[in-house]
């Protein structure tokens, strides 16, 4: 059939279908029987010590923030690269500038340590 | 026919996401169903023959500010107990100020006899998007560069202020 | 063939909902999830006219709607991150101190 997204719809009902069944028979399948010994939390095989709870860093939000903002500039450019070949030289241009402001963007990134992953 | 159903299967997901959203107490599934809302427009967008908005739809809001919002919960997990201490005051008078807003926006719609768009709709969209980018629209687009410099300078020195204080706790 | 009424009755509904919530809740992060509802709503509305007229500037216009929702997501969340680690606390009953 001729509708491209019809391909989509099937693999949407593939993605859906698939933890789904997996998972359903599984619950269906397997015996519940818990008793407190299982139900306890499981740390290689001794006993837990410490906090489970973990303090989330902070620069794992900047890797994150870094990822929207180079997230964006890849979808504006998604259109110029389809488009280029029935655009005039100055749109080239118009994209370089586009770009090398956002160079900039990534050099102060850089520059401030924002990208070490420590 | 079938448009008809993907229209609603659509529907109750993004009416289901935003109900979702403003009712939970729990604050994570307030973002899975503010994802889920999400992915509903993302449908629209498809259906409203606007497919490389639906892309974009998928790839920044749930890909990127769905993701930023959950980290943002989880930094400022240690506080936050799962359910909301108390109901606003203003529980009913919310309600009913967002159902007259609502009131008004149906009668505005309803006024205008909307014509059957029986026409024939580009079929290469994202080559008029490309080319209109950089046609007339080229100065929003030179802008839109400045802004995510701004925005992304302005975001790392809020965070490692957050950083710095991090590390003398 | 859906008529663009639907849409922007749906649009509409969205944004009321979206309005509600930053009414109604009182955790930040869960108000600013409403406020990006609202500008969802608003790109539906943009996307429902650019099909019924046929231009491409709606969606134009929703690419940038996108841009600035998503910059303002990364600073307002930056932002909320800073006052809890000042506060310890997300309620925004809390973060009165500008009032008279």
């Amino acid at each position: 059939m001729q509708n491209p997204y019809n391909f989509v719809g099937v693999l949407i009902l593939a993605a859906i279908l698939l933890p789904v069944v997996g998972l359903g028979v599984a619950w269906l399948v397997r015996p519940h029987k818990p008793n407190p010994i299982k139900k306890s939390t499981y740390e290689c095989g001794i006993e837990p010590i410490g906090e489970t709870w973990v303090q989330f860093k902070v620069s794992y939000y900047i890797y994150a923030l870094i990822f929207v903002v180079f997230d964006v500039e890849s979808v504006f450019l998604f259109p110029w690269a389809v488009a280029y070949n029935r655009l005039p030289l100055y749109a080239f241009l118009e994209v370089v500038i586009f770009i090398a402001i956002l160079f900039f963007a990534l050099i102060y990134a850089w520059r401030k340590g924002a990208l070490k992953w420590l | 026919m079938v448009e008809q159903i993907v229209f609603f299967i659509f529907t109750i997901l993004v009416l289901g996401g935003g109900i979702g959203v403003i009712t939970t107490k729990n604050i994570y599934y307030a973002a899975l169903f503010f994802s889920a809302s999400l992915s509903g427009m993302a449908g629209y967008f498809v259906l409203l023959n606007a497919g490389f908005l639906a892309a974009v739809q998928i790839v920044v809001y749930i890909g990127a500010i769905a993701i930023l919002i959950l980290f943002a919960i989880m930094l400022s997990r240690r506080m936050m107990t799962t359910k909301e201490q108390q109901t606003n005051r203003q529980t009913w008078l919310a309600a009913i100020a967002s159902f007259l807003l609502f009131v008004a926006l149906l009668g505005v719609v309803m006024q205008v006899t909307w014509p059957l768009s029986a026409e024939k709709h580009a079929d290469n969209v994202l080559v008029l998007l490309g080319m209109s980018f950089l046609g007339s629209y080229v100065i929003p687009f030179e802008v839109v560069s400045v802004l995510l410099l701004v925005s992304l300078i302005g975001a790392i020195i809020l965070a490692r202020d957050i950083q710095t204080e991090e590390g003398r706790e | 063939m859906v008529p663009t009424p639907y849409y922007l009755l749906l649009a509409a509904v969205l944004f009321a909902i979206g309005a509600g919530g930053v009414m109604l809740r009182r955790n930040t992060l869960v108000i600013l999830m409403c406020v990006e509802l609202m500008m969802n709503a608003v790109n539906l509305t943009f996307v429902a006219f650019s099909h019924e007229l046929n231009d491409m500037t709606g969606q134009v216009f929703v690419f940038m709607i996108m841009t600035v929702a998503a910059v303002e997501a990364a600073i307002g969340l930056a932002i909320l991150v800073e006052l809890y680690r000042l506060t310890r606390s997300v309620n925004i009953d809390e973060f009165n101190s500008l009032k008279g």
